[in-house]
């Protein structure tokens, strides 16, 4: 069995992350959008790293995890777009007044800019509420970058809308 | 065979027990109910006026789905002449019901949703000249002089074929609980038939059993259908499948009950409750530990078993592979089992995923061709073989999430020499060529 507690939990903590360099150093993420990709596990994949446009994403082999260069990553979102495991996330604190987190979203209904939504963290347990601020899509994988209130960027992984 | 299970069996046109989830709806259809297995009537006159058709073809492909479309299409690419046979309407296989994104590569379709691949599948090989496909078709047999029998739509082919590409992939298992037979109780694979291809919704609110993959992401399609989903049990003390995919529906609060199995589901006529219990180290279940959800649908996802039927019929020497889900033909690294001739690609060869069958596909087709084009070809075949097989076990299969199904499958691969040695001890009961 494995040693890892996000094999019994389908959640992974924000030290997991930091120990594999997935979380941004602090002073990153007070400059800007920030890419976070949850991706803890050597899994067969490597589908972020062409469509990064800066070419911020790096693996030396397909079942590395991957590596952000945080000063390359310019928070576009796209990667939350492509990745074929949800896994990616975009945080920004850079703001005073709220922080911005994009999530993907595969959900009906599709949520339009300036809707009121539901914040959920990993467990799926409602943190607050957020207003949606951007919503694109690709390949029927929405994008959507929702205003949160301040210190729950690393806490908001998905959104839902009301029926 | 996956999400084709026999509880959909019914009268079409008076014709006993058809699978109804694979009959396509049209005008003037006549469904009536069976209770039970009911003896076709052979003497019926409609069974005389089927047609037989002989076949010759360099590549025999059985079975549609991922490893044999990227079989038919690789082997098609060096000027072979192809024909694929599958039961469904439509080719595509398994990749029809998956609406998740790929992973692996971009070469490999990475990214694409799964339909998308059996899109893209699909087109490449209708435009092709060099490929057969034959739909609604069931191989039923093979025989001596390595001819194959395939029922087609009033059609009997007769098929002599140099090279057969056995992809016939994988049943469900099933679970033993008190009233697993009540309508509700079904497979993962058969939700994914109705909900992901047909789009019909399943149920309201379901539990499902098993965290593998296919538990994960069929949960996740169930919400996305707009079905509450109360838990996902799974009885050993780790989740089965991949972290992102179990990430995925606990954010949507799904939980995740570890060490659960099902007791029993009850319910008049159809599920209307599940009871579900904690285990032991040893499996055994807690006393008092039993708790109740209110659903209408149970979903089995507890591990599929290879569809390894043909490859016994022709004599195949098999092992049980407790890493590959069961009985599967030994074969060599470029998938020639002990029927000489009879390649094997996919599920059928032992459960792994999608992205290794279509390369166990193409490995297949490869070789084929090294045997069967010219020269320049057959080196330009083996060298791309090379390759695949290379990045198949030195990348792909190295991802520790990948090392079950790569040590099942070093353990059933053996030598050329190996592999001449069987075939003197055990001879085959066929031989294609």
């Amino acid at each position: 069995m494995s040693e890892f507690p996000y094999r019994k939990t389908g959640v992974v903590s924000l030290e997991e992350l930091a120990r594999l360099n997935l979380l941004p150093p602090e002073e990153r993420l007070r400059k800007g959008p920030v890419a976070i990709l949850e991706c803890p596990e050597m899994i067969p994949c490597n589908i972020c790293v062409p469509y990064c446009p800066t070419k911020a994403i790096k693996m030396e082999r397909l079942i590395d995890v991957p590596a952000v260069d945080w000063d390359k990553c310019i928070g576009c979102g796209i990667c939350v777009a492509v990745c074929p495991g949800l896994a990616a996330f975009v945080v920004d604190t850079s703001k005073n007044d709220f922080d911005y987190v994009t999530v993907p979203h595969e959900f009906i209904p599709v949520p339009r800019v300036g809707d009121e939504v539901v914040l959920l963290n990993k467990l799926g347990e409602r943190i607050g509420r957020g207003t949606v601020v951007r919503i694109w899509e690709r390949n029927k994988t929405y994008v959507a970058t929702v205003r949160v209130p301040k210190g729950l960027s690393m806490e908001v992984r998905a959104i839902w809308v009301k029926q | 065979m996956i999400g084709k299970c026999s509880s959909c069996f019914m009268k079409v046109n008076g014709l006993p027990n058809v699978k109804t989830c694979r009959e396509p709806v049209k005008d003037g259809l006549v469904i009536e109910r069976q209770a039970g297995w009911i003896s076709p009537d052979t003497n019926n006159e409609e069974s005389s006026s089927v047609e037989l058709r002989e076949i010759d073809v360099d590549v025999l492909v059985v079975g549609g789905g991922p490893a044999g479309l990227s079989a038919a299409l690789k082997a098609s690419e060096y000027g072979l002449d192809v024909a694929v046979v599958d039961e469904h309407f439509k080719i595509g296989g398994q990749l029809l019901k998956q609406t998740h994104k790929f992973f692996g590569n971009v070469e490999l379709f990475g990214g694409m949703r799964g339909f998308q691949i059996a899109e893209e599948y699909s087109k490449k090989l209708k435009s092709s000249e060099k490929i057969r496909v034959l739909t609604r078709s069931v191989v039923y047999g093979v025989f001596r002089g390595g001819l194959v029998g395939v029922i087609g739509e009033n059609t009997h082919y007769v098929v002599k074929p140099k090279v057969v590409v056995g992809s016939t992939g994988a049943a469900e298992r099933y679970l033993d609980f008190l009233n697993n037979d009540l309508p509700g109780v079904v497979g993962a694979g058969g939700v994914q038939t109705i909900m992901n291809e047909y789009g019909v919704k399943p149920g309201e609110s379901a539990l499902v059993v098993g965290s593998g993959n296919v538990g994960l992401i069929v949960a996740y399609q169930l919400l996305q259908a707009g079905v509450a989903v109360r838990a996902i049990v799974e009885i050993l003390p780790e989740v089965g499948g991949w972290f992102v995919h179990a990430a995925k529906v606990r954010r949507y609060g799904v939980p995740i009950l570890l060490q659960h199995t099902v007791k029993a589901v009850y319910g008049d006529g159809r599920v209307r409750e599940v009871e579900v219990v904690a285990v032991d180290e040893n499996f055994n279940p807690v006393p008092g530990s039993e708790k109740r959800f209110k659903v209408d649908l149970v979903l089995l996802a507890v591990g599929l078993e290879p569809d390894t039927r043909f490859f016994s019929q022709c004599g195949a020497v098999m092992k049980w592979s407790p890493e590959l889900g069961g009985l599967v033909p030994l074969r060599t690294l470029d998938l020639e089992t002990s029927v000489r001739n009879l390649y094997i690609a996919g599920d059928a060869s032992g459960i792994e995923e999608a992205t290794t069958a279509i390369m166990e596909g193409q490995i297949a087709a490869l070789s084929a061709v090294s045997k069967l084009a010219d020269r320049s070809k057959a080196g330009r075949a083996e060298e791309e073989m090379e390759k695949i097989c290379k990045f198949l076990w030195e990348d792909y299969r190295t991802s520790p999430v990948l090392a079950r199904a790569r040590r099942g499958k070093q353990l059933v691969t053996v030598s050329r020499e190996e592999m001449e040695k069987i075939r003197v001890t055990y001879p085959p009961r066929v031989s294609f060529g």
